[in-house]
């Protein structure tokens, strides 16, 4: 009972922390709007579209890292309830991605299909960040418990999808930075630091399932 | 003409307290006091006009355009959104962090191929007459751009003075080192101090302006006070800002980011719609202030006091 209460609280803490981005958009979208000069500090500033765009990249970015590490979460403190977030998690990720790339393709680019185009294919940031979206798609779409039935394992195979989305979006990142390259180094060893844990796990399982014969013997 | 150059003991004019504040000491140090005691009982007052320069910007101002019948940036998207990495990456850190940044007194040495060398003081530069307000388009290097009243002085006023000798091809400038006052010199993103250069012939062009202020007061610190460079046909990365030493040289100076990624960034940095940077088209900019992405113009709209400079040589190569 205890622990279906701690769920829930968590998962409101999720949804709370999860909207404040796109809450604190909106608030300053609205005083830029409606209440400029007034004493304010929530503003979009002198470029919108591009706030706008970086604050909905980085809780993408955020919100797949948190995702990723509720597995290993799971595993070390053995609180297997724990699980139960990885679902919102991983979907409102997908929605700052989609949020991202509708500014980016109306806001930034104003639907010019020509210039979405050439920057897709010409741009390798924009194309991995691209890859990225376009593969977090079909998991967000089979992320209802009615597909998770439907496609069984390979459902854990299709959604291995997320590294790959994680892996693009940190390069995605790290490729667009100028000069200062602290935060995207700081994203790639989380992401590098989850997958270690991941290939270090499987290499236990593996070695449980098929144990050698060098194993030690009895006690003397 | 009479070159001053100081020795360290000279007090700089800006520290010398002028006249009426000495005769009237005691109204002062009065005031001083009855305003911080004001201050500390009713902090709002900071946000009241007479201490915001958005609400000082000169009358002459407000419906001035630029030659291609542009709109002014309204000050705060000149002075809230700069690139300045002395004082941080992001665009809102130099106004948020070059709070703490002494502009004055300032001094510029002159060295190298030149007849006057010295370090010269700002006040040198600065007469009352040869100020002059300039509107001119800034295209970042990012695909964004501003159109700008600048305020200040040809730079060929500067050299002039200084007599270069004919062994003098280009000028290679610095930005202030001071870790103390800019904290993202406390860090190794960028090799510091900040290098740009000039050929000779673009220092002396008449477009290139030694600039002061913006919107005809001083410039704000996050925009490079008191002394920086623009260029108005290069990209903004030339405009090298609180610079405290011109070097007249031989060679081609390496730039600081030429020497950062010489693929993506290089010396001349001429505004050029038709190469794009290896991660972005810059064939479009979005206007501050726009939202639809403008087309971008050759040499930012300046082809005609520019272009003969460039003559003969490929500019897909010379980036």
């Amino acid at each position: 009972m205890d622990q279906k209460k701690a769920i829930f609280r968590l998962k409101l803490v999720l949804w709370v922390s999860a909207l404040a981005p796109v809450a604190w958009l909106g608030a300053a979208f609205y005083f830029d709007t409606y209440a400029a000069n007034s004493v304010q500090r929530v503003s979009l500033g002198a470029n919108p579209i591009e706030k706008l765009t970086h604050v909905t990249g980085m809780t993408t970015l955020v919100l797949l890292l948190i995702t990723l590490s509720v597995t290993p979460i799971r595993r070390l403190s053995g609180w297997n309830r724990v699980i139960k977030l990885r679902r919102p998690l991983g979907l409102f990720a997908f929605f700052y991605a989609f949020l991202h790339f509708s500014i980016w393709s109306g806001l930034d680019q104003t639907f010019v299909w020509g210039w979405m185009v050439e920057d897709v294919i010409e741009r390798p940031y924009i194309t991995v960040g691209f890859a990225a979206f376009v593969i977090l798609i079909p998991l967000a779409l089979t992320s209802t418990t009615g597909w998770i039935h439907r496609l069984g394992t390979r459902w854990n195979v299709l959604h291995r999808g997320i590294y790959v989305t994680a892996t693009l979006g940190v390069i995605h990142f790290y490729w667009l930075v100028k000069a200062d390259v602290r935060l995207p180094l700081f994203l790639i060893g989380c992401l590098v630091v989850l997958f270690a844990y991941r290939i270090q796990s499987s290499w236990k399982k593996r070695r449980k399932v098929s144990p050698k014969r060098d194993i030690q013997p009895a006690n003397p | 003409m009479i070159i001053r150059t100081r020795k360290p003991s000279d007090v700089p004019s800006s520290e010398i307290t002028p006249e009426d504040v000495y005769v009237n000491r005691r109204r002062f140090i009065r005031d001083a006091a009855v305003g911080t005691a004001a201050l500390a009982f009713a902090p709002n007052v900071l946000d009241a006009s007479e201490s915001d320069p958005r609400q000082q910007v000169p009358a002459r101002f407000q419906n001035m355009k630029s030659e291609l019948d542009e709109d002014l940036n309204p000050y705060e998207h000149i002075t809230e959104y700069n690139n300045f990495y002395e004082f941080g990456a992001q665009k809102e850190d130099p106004a948020r962090n070059a709070g703490d940044f002494r502009p004055r007194p300032w001094t510029v040495r002159i060295e190298g191929h030149v007849n006057k060398p010295g370090d010269y003081q700002l006040e040198d530069f600065i007469g009352p007459s040869n100020m002059e307000d300039r509107v001119y388009r800034m295209r970042c290097v990012e695909a964004w751009s501003v159109v700008v009243p600048w305020r200040g002085f040809p730079l060929s006023d500067v050299i002039n003075r200084a007599e270069p000798t004919g062994d003098a091809k280009y000028i290679e400038f610095k930005t202030v080192v001071r870790p103390s006052e800019m904290p993202g010199q406390r860090t190794r993103m960028l090799d510091w101090p900040y290098v740009e250069g000039l050929r000779m012939d673009e220092a002396m062009n008449p477009l290139t302006l030694m600039t002061t202020g913006v919107y005809g007061m001083d410039l704000p610190n996050q925009n490079g006070a008191p002394l920086r460079l623009i260029m108005p046909w290069k990209y903004g990365f030339k405009g090298i800002k609180s610079i405290v030493s011109m070097n007249f040289v031989e060679e081609m100076p390496r730039n600081t980011w030429w020497v950062q990624n010489r693929r993506e960034y290089g010396f001349y940095a001429n505004v050029n719609p038709e190469v794009d940077h290896p991660r972005w088209t810059q064939a479009r900019e979005r206007r501050l202030g726009e939202l639809r992405r403008r087309r971008t113009l050759m040499f930012n709209g300046y082809t005609e006091q520019v272009e003969s400079m460039y003559a003969g040589m490929d500019l897909t190569r010379w980036i």
